[in-house]
């Protein structure tokens, strides 16, 4: 998927089964690291393989998985610069810029997001990753650079330190 | 991390297949075994180079919901408010960032009334007023970093 599609997709929203809530609940916090893992887990869960990976794939085609997959630690990778960019533009243009912000490689996050006047003007963000905060800098002014007139002002909220990262947990 | 584990992380962060031996390709294509991928897997886990293998879920296609909250903590509270923050499950990441709101929180829960119940038991904990910001529109969501 490119980065258009993956900002247009659309896909249905609905509450887990039992059966998906149980597989969720089971791989939250990781698979398990063996030559068939899709195994283990249908042992550990009572279930068929063929029956889980089955379910799997719908979880993913549906867009509840994004994808089986490594979450990096930026920091330990090397990347010690993480700069949220934030962002006033004016409404009416805010997703046709959020839409070519996001298109940017360095982008990893792009969202609008609500004001709360005055002390937080910004609705539009976008996160920016770098080696170092100037490699951060730079890569934020080419986003000043994009949004030409728009930018009535803008801030970048570089993070100090990761105080928790889990990712999704569904209480049991 | 030898030039190996950077290939490794690199192609695990775009994921692997759901079938039998899902770990074959990536063996093939770095050239050693199975064994080799998931002990270095391992070690990068316990290393925390990678804070997570496995299915990365989307919170609102399960119907729930997903907001990214900030407060404004008072340096000499902030490690005590960043615990009791943490110490929900729902709040999946936190972040210390530089601003006069300075902590930055990821609150994600299976239902609207579940959230406005960790937003509010938060807020009366910390004494803090919690700034919700749930996203409005999404242009681009993906993280893959090269190792």
């Amino acid at each position: 998927m490119n980065r258009a599609q993956a900002a247009d997709a659309g896909h249905v929203t609905a509450a887990p089964d039992a059966v998906d809530r149980r597989i969720i609940l089971a791989t939250q916090a990781g698979l398990p690291l063996c030559e068939r893992p899709w195994h283990a887990l249908a042992e550990q869960l009572g279930m068929n393989a063929g029956t889980l990976m089955r379910r799997v794939q719908a979880l993913q085609a549906s867009g509840v998985i994004r994808r089986i997959a490594a979450v990096p630690n930026h920091y330990t990778l090397g990347y010690h610069a993480n700069g949220m960019s934030v962002w006033d533009v004016p409404d009416e243009v805010v997703d046709d810029l959020g839409r070519r912000v996001g298109m940017l490689d360095f982008v990893s996050h792009c969202y609008r997001r609500p004001r709360y006047l005055p002390e937080w003007p910004y609705n539009l963000f976008a996160m920016v990753h770098g080696r170092t905060r100037s490699e951060v800098g730079d890569r934020v002014q080419q986003i000043a650079t994009l949004l030409e007139g728009h930018d009535r002002c803008h801030d970048v909220l570089y993070s100090r330190r990761i105080l928790k990262k889990t990712g999704l947990r569904l209480r049991e | 991390m030898d030039d190996t584990d950077r290939r490794l992380v690199t192609l695990l962060q775009d994921g692997i297949p759901v079938c039998e031996r899902p770990f074959d390709t990536v063996a093939g294509q770095l050239g050693i075994t199975v064994d080799d991928v998931l002990g270095r897997l391992q070690v990068l886990l316990d290393d925390r180079v990678l804070s997570r293998f496995g299915p990365l879920y989307n919170a609102e296609r399960l119907g729930g919901t997903i907001s990214l909250c900030a407060m404004q903590v008072e340096p000499g509270r902030f490690d005590e408010v960043a615990m009791l923050v943490n110490a929900h499950p729902e709040v999946a990441h936190n972040y210390e960032r530089e601003h006069a709101l300075n902590m930055w929180f990821v609150v994600a829960t299976e239902s609207p009334e579940q959230h406005s119940r960790v937003l509010e038991s938060i807020g009366r904990d910390s004494g803090c007023r919690v700034y919700d910001m749930p996203k409005l529109q999404e242009y681009f969501l993906d993280l893959r970093l090269p190792a």
